[in-house]
């Protein structure tokens, strides 16, 4: 643009001419160079979300051709029909099986998410903040051996915790040579729920009789259903196999979180620790006080890839449980996967699939809404 | 608060106090090398139990010095040596049976796939990319703006909502299971867009000025004097690419997975669960972690710093 302006040539009219012509053929040539990448990214990402929005409001099953059409009378053998908000309606209000499923799974991935979430940012950050000190040696050495796990593939990982949380594995083996006393936990295979655990270890110990009983008035209400689970499973946390599953996703990420840290920290002006050191403050208040608010806007981001990431878990529970044991580790990621391909109810799927969009969307909208407004104040 | 704890005595030279300050440095100096350790332990130990017999990985999982030389897991009558005969102490006798066993079972033809796969994905996305972000940078044309935002929205839908409806496109198009159909959908990311356009947009124009003063098209321009210098940026997203499409599991599972011959790695690794009924052969598994996870930690190791840089620019572009 600088150099249309202050071209001297532009002025005369048959130059305009030619300059005219050169503007399109810019124009002709932007849009031949972008055309591959959007042609793809419009038919592979776009497109395709309004190919799931059209079909969670169908009951096609997956397998019948599509191109049979729609089912009506003059066409009984057709593939799909249109049914509405039913699939929305099965997931999410009436109440049965698939609703509980559902909210299953919804309970699982938030239960993943606040756990991994909280964990891995502030792991990351007291880890970014020590080896961005200036005292430490082998920083390279360090930054190497968080970010590796990133870097390797999911299902190795998976294979890898399968391994070592097996009966006779590693941290068994580990605990038991700390702790001969230690009676194995088999980690893979657990479905009971963490908070139930440490409900019981405070002695809050409801017997199986309490756990059917439903009664408001009585305040017995471990036994009432809402969503089609019960209070109590409601409450029970992770399970113990679950947990499994979220230590190994703060173990992969914890690298990544740290080096988008450390690149944040390293733009903090090294003056501003200095003044606060002669201010006499220490290590602990420089932390406090100065890291982590400047680092504010780092820890939306953090939290909110963090957050989409755990959403979204799938190939872990793939790959380590199918979403056993007692659908404890199912995610509502897996169950749009198992509706689709082992359900045969491609709709179902669909709908399951928006609704977790529109849930990520939110937490997105949310994120961008904070770091705007942060970004506006120092502004 | 911090006023109070500020005004503490600061100067003083006691060793009480000088050890005071200096706890949460050395608290901050332990809380990394255990954390280090817990990241590097398991591959340490993957390493090394996958090239044991499976009993003596059940037996001691925690052996890890070799001694003598590579061993049969079998006796001659083709029975399974006992974990006694294998270990003791902190030694065990190496074997390379979970790599025999893995190999059997269709591994190189998994290694192939994936390498087919990560190289025409990252081919097609540095040659994609980068006519993208340079038309995005540097070309004015009606709507330029407009495909930006559309491009960096796209990086906003989740991999799980495509599921399904790339399920559907691809069965229409007649490409599911085939390595068009693993390789087309992934042939243009928005990140990688966005890395070229920030790139393109670092380089001085009079470059390209002096190339147009000598008559030379666009496109030319492009091909002759902007890629050549464009090296680091290109880097950055061949090693993107390639980790990307290396790991890539879901992808792969919705569009090949039905189809065995066109397997990837990671979908050869995690069909091995059922490979022994209701034993898990770990020796084998292990195997497999190591060799797919190799080929990925050279190029770690050689190209680190691309990583660094990239895990940065994924912040820019999130914001």
């Amino acid at each position: 643009m600088a150099q249309s302006t202050t071209s001297p040539t532009a002025a005369s009219p048959t130059r305009n001419a030619t300059f005219k012509d050169k503007n399109r053929q810019e124009a002709m040539t932007g849009l031949g160079f972008i055309a591959p990448a959007f042609i793809i990214l419009f038919g592979f990402l776009i497109i395709p979300m309004f190919v799931a929005g059209l079909f969670s409001l169908t009951n096609w099953d997956g397998i019948t051709p599509i191109a049979r059409g729609l089912i009506t009378e003059e066409n009984p053998n057709g593939a799909f029909d249109f049914v509405g908000l039913q699939n929305y309606n099965t997931i999410l209000l009436q109440e049965g099986r698939r609703q509980e499923s559902f909210y299953t799974a919804l309970k699982n991935t938030i239960y993943y998410a606040l756990g991994v979430v909280p964990v891995q940012t502030a792991f990351a950050l007291v880890l970014a903040f020590v080896v961005n000190q200036k005292w430490l040696k082998g920083k390279g050495f360090f930054r190497t051996a968080f970010y590796f796990p990133s870097i390797t593939s999911s299902v190795v990982i998976s294979l890898i915790f399968m391994w070592m949380f097996s009966a006779s594995g590693l941290v068994n083996t580990a605990i038991s040579f700390l702790n001969p006393s230690y009676d194995p936990v088999t980690w893979l295979d657990n479905p009971s729920g963490t908070l139930h655990l440490l409900m019981n270890g405070i002695g809050i110990n409801p017997t199986r009789d309490m756990l059917r009983v439903c009664d408001p008035a009585t305040l017995q209400l471990w036994g009432c259903e809402v969503a089609s689970i019960r209070l109590w499973d409601w409450l029970s946390g992770p399970s113990v196999t679950m947990a499994t599953i979220m230590i190994l996703n703060i173990w992969t990420t914890i690298g990544t979180m740290m080096v988008i840290y450390l690149a944040a920290l390293q733009s903090i002006p090294s003056q501003v620790y200095e003044a606060a050191t002669v201010d006499g403050a220490s290590r602990v208040q420089l932390f406090r006080y100065i890291t982590v608010p400047l680092l504010q806007p780092t820890t939306f981001f953090v939290v909110t890839i963090g957050l989409i990431g755990a959403l979204q878990v799938f190939d872990q529970v793939y790959v380590m449980t199918s979403g056993g044991p007692a659908n404890t580790t199912l995610t509502v990621a897996y169950l749009v996967y198992r509706s689709a391909f082992s359900d045969s109810r491609m709709g179902l799927a669909a709908a399951t699939a928006i609704v977790l969009f529109v849930i990520i969307f939110v937490f997105t909208m949310i994120q961008r809404r904070i770091t705007r407004e942060s970004s506006g104040d120092r502004a | 608060m911090s006023a109070v704890t500020l005004e503490q005595p600061v100067g003083q030279t006691s060793s009480a106090s000088k050890f005071i300050r200096r706890a949460p440095g050395i608290l901050g100096l332990l809380f990394l090398a255990i954390v280090a350790v817990v990241e590097i332990v398991p591959f340490v130990f993957t390493v090394v139990n996958s090239a044991k017999c499976l009993p003596a990985i059940n037996a001691a999982p925690w052996a890890f010095i070799p001694s003598s030389g590579f061993i049969d897991c079998r006796n001659e009558e083709g029975r399974p040596l006992p974990a006694s005969a294998m270990t003791s102490g902190a030694t065990f006798q190496p074997s390379l049976e979970g790599y025999q066993m893995v190999i059997a079972r269709d591994l190189p033809r998994w290694f192939m796939n994936s390498v087919i796969f990560a190289a025409a994905v990252t081919i097609c996305r540095i040659l994609i990319d980068s006519l993208a972000g340079y038309s995005l940078a540097r070309l004015k044309f009606p709507g330029n703006r407009l495909i930006f935002f559309i491009i960096l929205g796209t990086l906003m839908i989740p991999g799980v909502v495509l599921i399904v409806p790339r399920f559907i496109l691809l069965k229409q198009l007649g490409i599911l299971n085939t390595y068009q159909g693993l390789i087309i959908p992934l042939a243009a990311d928005a990140f990688g867009i966005f890395l070229m356009k920030q790139f393109f947009e670092s380089i001085p124009r009079e470059l390209e000025e002096a190339a147009e003063v000598d008559g030379a098209s666009r496109l030319t321009t492009f091909f002759r004097i902007i890629l050549p210098i464009s090296t680091p940026a290109l880097t950055a997203l061949t090693i993107f690419s390639i980790q990307g499409m290396w790991n890539n599991f879901m992808d792969a599972l919705i569009i090949v997975g039905t189809n065995p011959s066109l397997w990837t790695l990671t979908l050869g690794l995690s069909s091995l669960q059922g490979a022994g009924g209701e034993t898990l052969i770990w020796n084998l598994f292990l195997a497999g972690a190591v060799i797919t996870t190799i080929p990925m930690a050279i190029v770690f190791f050689a190209f680190q710093r691309y990583f660094v840089e990239g895990v940065s620019y994924s912040g820019l572009a999130g914001q």
